[in-house]
This record gives structure tokens, C-alpha cells and sequence, in this order.
């Protein structure tokens, strides 16, 4: 049981806020001790499979192309692009969102962002989208809405990076596998996780529909009610 | 195999160099918070990099260790580097327009058609091999300098900041988890509770241990590491389950934690404060059901397509 002390270690650090490289370290070091190792092999070990899950910092090599782009205005064009298509419905806007995130995340563009995009652009259009349907739609609806638009970033940024078969989700399954013994290799990881991200597109789909039902809801007029 | 370690180990040292330029950034940075602890950090993450091939094992450890000790002062941050004004990048827009999308579009396809059709080269040779198109490309679309692709790299650098080494450091934590036999521990107290074979039980466990771990750390990597090591391996794949499909459906597991939880700040506390919602769990509540839903969704396809 004393060895499960590492998995101690990380929840409390985590709970506690404490610094994420150091506690992964601190719980490291403290399960080796207890499995009975010596400092020595303990940062052999570390340094050892570091050394040889190099491969999962590879993203280092594109941080330079993107951030000339996003110099040159990425964000912007992408933003553009996004308040030039028809604002239907609140649930529409949220549902192209997640459509773009994912194959954003796919593609491994780094694109989105609730400081970026939500706040400025997407919650904004799908409150402007409901209100222009609904004149009824009000604080309690504006609220509502917001979770949604916070929500569609997320399920887009989640299920559609582990699309990319150099993302730091695959490599981090790849990389722990090995170090497990299990071999997998990146593009088989990379297609088995297009299912759930079609699925969770749909399910988010479902949702977005369920709130434009809501939102409509509101606006019929109180004498229809009674019949 | 031999063209794709060598090539491998010339985008390490490219790496390195990235993290060695980002360190001259932090240290000439004159406005920089504290610009000595920054650029030993990401000169040692260089060094162990650009050499660590060439060391002992427990010397890059050591050097990690230093590395998280620094990381712990907290000192390890961000300059004064800046992106270009918001008016600049809105009329670069206009001009360039949906140009600006071909290099980044490029980094994802490149680096799967290699994948795909090279496979002597593989996923990570095709990343490299992608980053360096896209590079070109990026320059050629905007014009840009070469100073301002270090400037801009070394930027998004410390912008990503000590973290962009969690996931090695992580799969490290396996690697000692597996050496020291925590794995055995953690498979030995579920094996009590999952008595017989069942594939069912055993990636029923598998996903919601994901999920809590999420839940509890706020961290679907960190649970990966510690997850996979218990009960993954010992009682999913040692079942037959594929690796592959089984690993994948166990981080998107995590995933749904994430969306549930109040310790994955920044995707739920901190959205629903810069959108300024009256109340700070109205992210959660919008994500519940889903998350919810996509957890059982999981389950059913870990067992269906896994095995």
C-alpha cells in the first residue's frame, strides 16, 4: 500500500495548486524510494525514459511557423471568417463552433480559445442569433447560452486533437504504453479516436438543439399556452 | 530505420536549439520578471535535448530534477516578448486573407500523409518533415523575417511555459511506476474486487477510474500515466484488448472527467469568469449531460471495438 504513496503526492499537490512539474517529480522520487530503489537509479530512470520520450516535445519545431502566423493576423482571418457565415440559430452557431474546433484540432491548428474566440465572437453571435429569433430571450437565457458557448470550445478542443497522430494527447498514449511494455503506434491511436470524436460532435449536436427548443419556447405568446 | 533515428535525433537537437534561442530571448529580455531562472531553465531542457543521447541517464535526471526545482519558485514565466499590434494583424488579414490558413493546414496534413504513406518514416519524422514545409510556406505567405520566426517561436515558447514537458515528465512517472511495482499494488487491490475475467468489469474500471482520477487531479494526463499503469495494462490489455484503441478511449474517458470537474480550471472556472456568468459552474452544468452520455459511450465502445 506504502507504494501507492506517488498517486498521494499528485493529488494533493494538484488539490493544493502546487507547481505541476514539481509535484510529478516529488511523487516520482518518493515511489521510488519506497519500491525500494536508490537516488541514483531513481534519476536514471527519469532521465533515461525523458531521454527517450523526446519525441512527444516535437511540436517545439512548429511553434515558430504559428507564431509568425499568428503575427500576421491567423486569428483575425479565422474570426472573419467565422462572423461571415448566417447566423441562424444560437444552437447553429454553437454547432458550426464545435465543427471548426475539431477539424481545427484535427489538423493541429491551434485555433480557438475562450479568450480568443468565445468571448469576442461565438457567445456574442449566439446570443445575437437568439435574441434576433426571440425577442423575449433575456438575462436568464443570455446566461444559459454562455455555458453552451464555453461548453462548445471545449468539446471541440478535447475530442479533436487526439485526431492528429503528432498530438501531445497520442504521444503521451504512445509514450506511457511504452514505458508499460504495450507498444502502439501513433496513427493507429490517432484513427481509433475518430469515432467518439464524430460521436461527441453529434451528442454536442443534440444539446445545441435542446437549448435552440428552449430558447424558442420562450417566445410563444402566453394565450397559446392554454389551448 | 536507421535514416529515421538519425533524422529523429537531428529534430531533437532542432528542438533543443529552440529551446536554447527561447533562453536568449528570457535573458536579454530587459523587462523580463526574472530573467536568469528563465533561461537556465530552458538551457538545461536544450542541453538535454541537443545531448542527452549522449549522457548517462541519471545525469539528464538530475538535470530534470534541477529543472522542476526551478520550475517550483515559480520564476520560470513569461517576458515582455509581444505579438505584433491588433491593428497590424487586422490589415495583414485583409491582405493575405485565407492564405494565412494554407501553412497551418499544412502542419496536420503533411505530418498524416507521411504517416499514412511512408511508413519507414512514420507519424513523428512526418511532423518534423511537416514543420519545416509549413515554415517555408508561412515565410513565403507573409513575408516574414527570420529573426521574427525566433522571436515569435521563443515567444510562444514561454508563453506555453514550464508545462510543455508535463506529458515526458508524466510518461518518467510511469516508467518509475513500473520499476518500483505500483502497478502491481494498484491491480492487485481491484483484482479482489474484479474476481473473475470479465472484459466488461475490467473496461468499466478502466474508464471510470479515468474519469475520477480526472475528476480529482483536474488533469486527464496525469491520470492517464497513473490509470493505465493500474489498471489498463493489467486488466484491459493483458485481455487482449488493442493498445491502441483501448489507450485512446481511455484519455477521451479522462476527457469527460475534465469536462465535470472544477479542478480543470481553466477550461470550466476560468471561461465562465471571462464570460462572466453569475454562476461560476454554469460551463459544468451546460457540459454535464454530455460528458455523461459520452462516458457510457466509451464504455460500449472500448468493449466492442477493443476486443
Amino acid at each position: 500500500m506504502l507504494k501507492l504513496i506517488g498517486i498521494l503526492i499528485i493529488v494533493i499537490g494538484f488539490i493544493k495548486k502546487y507547481d505541476t512539474l514539481a509535484v510529478v517529480i516529488t511523487a516520482g522520487i518518493a515511489t521510488g524510494l519506497v519500491g525500494g530503489m536508490d537516488l541514483m537509479q531513481i534519476f536514471d530512470v527519469i532521465g533515461t525514459s525523458f531521454v527517450k520520450t523526446r519525441y512527444m516535445s516535437l511540436f517545439l519545431l512548429t511553434l515558430p511557423v504559428i507564431g509568425i502566423l499568428e503575427r500576421y493576423g491567423l486569428r483575425e482571418q479565422a474570426a472573419n471568417l467565422i462572423s461571415s457565415m448566417k447566423k441562424v440559430t444560437a444552437g447553429s452557431v454553437l454547432s458550426i463552433y464545435t465543427l471548426i474546433r475539431l477539424i481545427a484540432g484535427a489538423l493541429s491548428v491551434r485555433l480557438g480559445g475562450h479568450v480568443q474566440f468565445i468571448r469576442p465572437l461565438i457567445n456574442p453571435m449566439a446570443f445575437g442569433a437568439a435574441q434576433n429569433n426571440n425577442p423575449m430571450v433575456g438575462e436568464a437565457e443570455e446566461e444559459i447560452i454562455k455555458g453552451h458557448a464555453a461548453a462548445s470550445e471545449n468539446y471541440g478542443n478535447f475530442f479533436g486533437q487526439n485526431l492528429f497522430v503528432a498530438s501531445a494527447g497520442v504521444l503521451l498514449i504512445v509514450g506511457t504504453l511504452e514505458e508499460l511494455g504495450t507498444t502502439a503506434n501513433p496513427l493507429d491511436v490517432a484513427k481509433a479516436s475518430i469515432p467518439i470524436a464524430i460521436i461527441a460532435f453529434i451528442y454536442s449536436g443534440i444539446s445545441y438543439w435542446k437549448l435552440d427548443q428552449k430558447l424558442s419556447a420562450k417566445s410563444k405568446p402566453v394565450s397559446e399556452k392554454g389551448v | 530505420m536507421v535514416m529515421k533515428d538519425m533524422l529523429l535525433e537531428i529534430m531533437y537537437v532542432l528542438c533543443g536549439l529552440v529551446a536554447i534561442v527561447t533562453a536568449v530571448y528570457a535573458i536579454n529580455d530587459k523587462a523580463h520578471p526574472s530573467a536568469k531562472i528563465t533561461a537556465l531553465f530552458w538551457t538545461l531542457l536544450g542541453i538535454v535535448f541537443i545531448f542527452g543521447q549522449y549522457m548517462p541517464g541519471y545525469i539528464s535526471g538530475i538535470i530534470l530534477v534541477v529543472m522542476a526545482l526551478l520550475a517550483a519558485t515559480k520564476k520560470v514565466t513569461f517576458g515582455s516578448l509581444k505579438n505584433s499590434e491588433e491593428q497590424f494583424r487586422q490589415e495583414k488579414a485583409k491582405t493575405i486573407q485565407n492564405k494565412l490558413f494554407i501553412p497551418a493546414l499544412a502542419i496536420g496534413v503533411v505530418a498524416f500523409l507521411v504517416a499514412q504513406f511512408v511508413p519507414s518514416l512514420g507519424a513523428l519524422v512526418g511532423l518534423g518533415i511537416a514543420a519545416f514545409i509549413a515554415t517555408i510556406l508561412g515565410v513565403i505567405f507573409t513575408k516574414a523575417t527570420v529573426s521574427e520566426l525566433s522571436y515569435d517561436g521563443s515567444r510562444l515558447l514561454q508563453q506555453v511555459g514550464p508545462s510543455s514537458i508535463l506529458p515526458q515528465l508524466l510518461a518518467a512517472l510511469g516508467a518509475l511506476f513500473t520499476a518500483a511495482g505500483v502497478g502491481e499494488v494498484i491491480s492487485g487491490g481491484i483484482g479482489s474486487v474484479i474476481t473473475d475475467d470479465s472484459k466488461l468489469l475490467a473496461v468499466v474500471a478502466y474508464c471510470a477510474g479515468m474519469m475520477i482520477f480526472t475528476m480529482i487531479m483536474g488533469n486527464a494526463f496525469a491520470a492517464f500515466a497513473v490509470i493505465t499503469a493500474g489498471i489498463g495494462v493489467p486488466f484491459v490489455m493483458s485481455q487482449g484488448a488493442d493498445p491502441a484503441i483501448a489507450g485512446a478511449l481511455a484519455l477521451t474517458a479522462g476527457y469527460c472527467g475534465t469536462l465535470l470537474t472544477p479542478m480543470a480550471a481553466n477550461f470550466n472556472i476560468v471561461p465562465a469568469a471571462v464570460l462572466e456568468t453569475k454562476n461560476p459552474y454554469r460551463v459544468i452544468i451546460a457540459q454535464a449531460p454530455i460528458a455523461l452520455s459520452l462516458w457510457v459511450t466509451h464504455v460500449a465502445l472500448m468493449y466492442f471495438l477493443a476486443f
